[in-house]
């Protein structure tokens, strides 16, 4: 095409705007990342290059132990999550529609409709008082909050993919005589294991990221990274905060990434 | 009914009872950690506040819903609109209402810029659109405060250009709320408004021009209008999060700058009044359903000239 031609497709000032959103949207995060190699004891000048702040960070047994509850917590909410949409997945799709459906969709979704805030201080109601009855005040509200929350992520590429699977390939194993569990087992499992895969890790990111259920959530000394974070927030910062932002944010892009290509090959 | 039929019909029953099962994990994970304790809180938002925060519980009372709305005088104990709160939700909805439009003006054309790109280079465009979207809140949240505090980014940009002799305050003010939560909400508006506008028929556009309209016409009359359900989408995922908003206003406004959620978690923290605070909660679940409910009916006009 040349570039006397008419584009019909072109507006004025379009990509000047785009170019000002992209660099509104990396500049902050440039910045951060720039500012976990400073030097100096606080944020407000500059004291050179240096990794101190990292050495710092990963010497700081609260974060340590702040970054070990996050994964563990992750780990297990991603994997109940993952499982548990999985098998409502199977449930509502591929079949002609049945009462209650659309009550699932409903239900499966909701954690999406909701405000974080609400869900969080109705949770802190509810768990509070088991606290109180059972006296267990261990991860497993966290897990069981998290869990929760996660499962509507991991839906949603295992339900896209089985929409788009045909059912021949299991008609088949169904004609050779196979159970339905060795059906699911060796022909649908196997096809499905990229949403899978998908479903697992945005449930991992997701539960990762989560801040505010968290944070109402939590009994005292259970503080996952975020938390860890916005605690310290509220006081003078240094860098070190900067460093653990810094290496989370390469976490979650390298988990990203990852997703990216994994959704990219499927199709 | 004969015997084949019969059989269909039972072989029908026992495949939905089984998916009945097969869903029933994660149905339950969300009844008990999700959907139950919302219930729960409805039925907190009546009761009569315990001393040291929680309630009574079985003692029912309105105080909560009452004085979310209106507040007893000290001196001769009449009641009267409880200013604060109604100007902190009133404070929450404008916000959340300009984050919509600011992140509107951004994200259209850029949503627009992205869209008429050839196929390959979209996806890398839209890629560097999630990577921050799939960021941590808090990070960018944190990464915003770098640029808008006093000896931040900005301050010391303008100061260098001399367009400034002293730092502007930024941070814990209101516009540093609107800035923080344009800034997380972004992607949220690009996504919906691109997936819009990759579907846009522009032959429709061609069309326009051919009947001499001008670019701002063709914008205005053709794409506009048909890319709407778009806007309703992202607009609608930014004001329902931003209406809720917590961290951010928590990290960027300060104490000064409240909205709706932190005024929530005061209920529950140093307020100590559960039932206010439930009752508070209820009333922002409300309007997030009445926004829900505006974008249903919209999302279902319009779209035409989809291809």
């Amino acid at each position: 095409m040349s570039r006397s031609r008419f584009d019909i497709r072109a507006q004025p000032g379009f990509g000047f705007i785009t170019l000002f959103t992209f660099f509104a949207l990396y500049l902050p995060i440039a910045a951060l990342v720039v500012y976990s190699f400073n030097g100096a004891e606080s944020l407000s000048q500059w004291g050179g290059f240096s990794s101190r702040w990292f050495v710092a960070a990963w010497q700081n047994s609260a974060v340590q132990d702040a970054a070990i509850r996050s994964l563990v917590i992750a780990l297990w909410a991603a994997g109940l999550a993952t499982v548990a949409a999985l098998m409502a997945a199977l449930a509502t799709t591929r079949t002609a529609p049945y009462r209650g459906q659309t009550l699932k969709y409903a239900l499966i979704n909701q954690p999406l409709m909701v405000p974080e805030i609400v869900t969080a201080v109705a949770l802190l109601i509810v768990f509070s008082r088991i606290k109180v009855w059972t006296g267990y005040s261990g991860l497993g509200y966290l897990v069981l909050a998290h869990t929760a929350f996660c499962i509507p992520f991991a839906y949603l590429p295992i339900r896209a993919r089985l929409e788009s699977m045909d059912l021949t390939l299991e008609r088949a194993a169904a004609d050779l005589y196979a159970t339905r569990w060795k059906t699911f087992r060796h022909v649908t499992l196997p096809l499905l294991r990229p949403a899978v895969i998908a479903g697992f890790m945005l449930a991992f990111v997701i539960s990762l990221d989560d801040v505010v259920i968290t944070e109402f959530v939590k009994s005292g000394g259970q503080d996952t990274l975020p938390t860890y974070m916005l605690g310290q927030l509220r006081r003078e910062t240094t860098p070190e905060i900067n460093a653990i932002a810094t290496v989370f944010l390469a976490l979650s892009t390298v988990l990203v990434v990852i997703f990216f290509f994994i959704n990219r090959k499927k199709q | 009914m004969n015997g084949a039929e019969q059989a269909a019909a039972a072989a029908r029953k026992q495949d939905i009872r089984s998916r009945w099962l097969l869903s029933a994990p994660a149905l339950l994970i969300i009844f008990v950690a999700a959907v139950g304790p919302l219930f729960v809180m409805l039925l907190y938002s009546f009761m009569v506040k315990g001393d040291y925060g929680d309630v009574k519980l079985g003692e029912f009372s309105l105080e909560g819903w009452t004085s979310v709305f209106f507040q007893r005088d000290i001196f001769d104990d009449t009641l009267g609109l409880a200013d604060a709160h109604l100007s902190i939700i009133w404070r929450s909805i404008q916000l959340s209402f300009f984050t919509t439009v600011l992140t509107a003006i951004l994200g259209f054309p850029t949503a627009y810029f992205i869209a008429t790109r050839p196929p390959h280079t979209r996806e890398i465009w839209v890629f560097l659109v999630t990577i921050p979207f799939w960021t941590n809140l808090l990070i960018r949240t944190f990464a915003m405060q770098q640029v808008i505090r006093n000896e931040g980014l900005l301050n010391n940009a303008l100061m260098w250009l001399g367009l400034i002799k002293s730092p502007l305050q930024i941070m814990y003010t209101d516009t540093a709320n609107l800035l923080g939560m344009t800034y997380v909400y972004l992607p949220l508006m690009v996504l919906p408004l691109y997936a819009s506008i990759e579907k846009l028929d522009f032959r429709l556009v061609e069309a326009g021009y051919d009947l001499y309209a001008t670019r701002f016409q063709v914008l205005r009359r053709i794409v506009i209008p048909l890319v709407r359900p778009g806007i309703v989408a992202g607009s609608i995922l930014v004001f329902i999060p931003s209406l809720g908003a917590y961290v951010i206003p928590r990290v960027l406004g300060g104490g000064k700058n409240m909205m709706l959620g932190n005024l929530i978690e005061m209920q529950f923290g140093s307020g100590r009044n559960w039932p206010l605070g439930a009752a508070m909660s209820i009333t922002l679940m409300v309007l997030v359903t009445v926004a829900l409910i505006f974008y249903v009916r919209n999302a279902s006009r319009g779209g035409a000239g989809h291809v």
